[in-house]
């Protein structure tokens, strides 16, 4: 019962950052079409500049703020000055559907070389605002931490604001409606490129949330290399496939279903498999719900 | 009985696409509390002049004024501001959003706030404001019972009727309506003709019909366009009689 509640614990913790990552990726897709492996270097990128300010303001929640702005900065720039021009010309034929995948797979590769180029390729650290150390229920120590209960707090405010966002407001309105129909979106009078914009942005500042809570609860290092920031990307991936790439609800779903099930098969069945598992979902996922866990039948949205 | 001042015009528009000349120096104005009538067979060039008007099609020359005076032919998400609006044909509307928020969609020009305050949430009075206005639209329509459904599944009838409350939510100055009555039944092109005769006390219409009813009765003025020109155009009683119009198009439908 005891490890139950810890396995569940800890799962649910990853599966809050795999969703962070998820939505970041739907974001970016559902606005441009664009499926984009940048966006770990965004995040990569992002955590940095959090870590940059907590070296001038040691408060890691300031830092974060930081990042998150930074991370929006940075997605914005890419989406104007970068996707803009690759989408315009190459808008037709076979290349239409390779180019943007090939194209973010360079950009990913780019930002980690000018993260080395400022920042060095040793680790750095991130001190953890919170305690590592789990709460303690009679003689037995959870793994569960108070880190680890402010990290669900800081996904779940972010998740409610942004679901208000999409859902309440006339620019989530806006969001939508670019998604759905470019078109029709304009004749109503939208300017859909500052709408696609302004996704893009929102999608790096959620990337940076991600990726700043993913330093934090894990062993507080960064590095440009890093193994964590690449396995960020894939579960972010397989999260918002699982969660059908189209809702904020399913692409929670998708990151919690991944984290949970990650968390049981290391601590119930080998944790050899921690590479392994995730895949075996997609797998999964895509022969079983191929529309997605919240999605319907007869295929993609316009 | 209201004084007539001409809000729009397109003088000598041509359009190609790749070699076909789809249409050849047409000329159309619209005046202020007019219906003016777009009618010619299939592949005419109708659409294609309400694309050119909407900034979806680029003409190859050919000038616009709006308000008498020129004017760039414009973006498309310039055209609410410019107070015009369209419907599409057939539905036209986003299939997983709901009734209201299709509406509200075309109200955007009213949404003053910005991207910061809009993320911040602090513009609940903008968003009543809006609701407000959708509300009217859709009652304009008598659809206000149909704001919390999903637009996918409404009745085609109803969808059509939730296209125009969009287009009407932007209080456009002229609204054009791309084949508005058809897939319609009786019952539904009876109440389209009023609203279109109701609407012109407070705005232009420029209506591309298939259905002669529909055209020959809420029309003030008809261009016939055949082959991407402009072979008649005047009262609907003229067109109906003149020769030209016969022989290329109404020949069977007419009697």
């Amino acid at each position: 019962m005891f490890e139950f509640i810890n396995t569940l614990l800890i799962g649910i913790t990853s599966g809050a950052i795999y969703s962070l990552m998820a939505l970041a990726l739907v974001l970016v897709w559902r606005s441009t079409r664009v499926v984009n492996f940048a966006q770990a270097g965004q995040a990569l990128a992002s955590t940095y500049f959090g870590f940059e300010a907590m070296k001038h303001i040691d408060n890691f929640w300031i830092a974060l703020l930081i990042a998150m702005i930074g991370g929006a900065i940075l997605a914005a720039f890419i989406e104007m000055v970068f996707m803009r021009l690759l989408l315009k010309h190459t808008s037709s034929g076979a290349i239409a559907s390779v180019a943007p995948i090939i194209a973010t797979l360079g950009l990913l590769e780019v930002i980690r070389a000018l993260i080395t180029l400022k920042w060095g390729g040793a680790d750095v650290l991130i001190k953890a605002p919170l305690s590592n150390t789990g709460f303690s229920i009679g003689t037995h120590t959870l793994v569960f931490s108070p880190m680890k209960l402010a990290i669900i707090a800081v996904v779940v405010f972010l998740l409610s604001i942004l679901s208000i966002l999409f859902q309440k407001t006339n620019i989530g309105l806006s969001l939508r409606a670019s998604a759905f129909s470019p078109e029709l979106a304009r004749l109503a009078g939208i300017r859909v490129d500052l709408v696609r914009t302004f996704g893009w942005a929102l999608s790096g500042a959620t990337g940076a949330v991600a990726g700043m809570l993913l330093v934090v609860n894990g062993n507080g290092s960064l590095s440009p290399a890093s193994i964590e920031f690449s396995l960020l990307l894939i579960s972010g991936f397989i999260a918002a496939v699982v969660g059908g790439l189209d809702s904020l609800l399913g692409t929670v779903i998708g990151g919690m279903i991944l984290g949970l099930s990650t968390a049981f098969v290391l601590m119930y069945i080998s944790d050899s498999l921690f590479f392994i598992a995730p895949f075996i979902i997609l797998l999964l996922a895509l022969i079983i719900r191929p529309q997605g866990i919240l999605g319907k039948k007869g295929g993609r949205r316009a | 009985m209201f004084t007539k001042t001409q809000l729009l015009e397109a003088k000598d528009v041509n359009v190609t696409f790749g070699g076909l000349q789809a249409l050849t120096n047409v000329n159309i104005a619209v005046n202020s509390h007019e219906v003016v009538g777009l009618i010619g067979p299939n592949g005419a060039g109708k659409t294609t002049l309400f694309n050119a008007i909407c900034g979806i099609v680029t003409p190859d020359s050919g000038e616009l004024s709006l308000h008498g005076s020129s004017s760039k032919w414009p973006a498309t998400n310039q055209l609410a501001s410019l107070g015009i609006a369209r419907t599409l044909q057939g539905v036209g509307l986003f299939p997983d959003l709901t009734v209201r928020e299709n509406v509200m969609i075309g109200a955007h020009k009213f949404a003053r706030t910005g991207l910061i305050s809009a993320s911040l949430g602090l513009n609940f009075r903008d968003e009543q404001a809006l609701e407000e206005r959708t509300h009217i639209a859709l009652e304009r329509v008598y659809a206000s019972g149909l704001a919390d459904r999903i637009a996918g599944t409404l009745s085609y009838p109803d969808a059509k009727r939730v296209g125009i409350a969009r287009a009407l939510v932007s209080n456009p100055e002229i609204l054009l309506l791309d084949e508005p009555a058809g897939g319609l039944g009786a019952h539904d092109i009876e109440w389209l003709n009023r609203l279109i005769s109701d609407l012109s006390g407070e705005m232009s219409v420029l209506i591309v019909e298939h259905h002669m009813d529909v055209v020959m009765s809420v029309c003030d003025r008809i261009y016939v366009l055949n082959f991407g020109q402009v072979i008649s155009q005047g009262t609907p009683e003229f067109v109906r009689n003149d020769p030209a119009v016969i022989t290329a198009y109404l020949g069977a439908d007419a009697q």
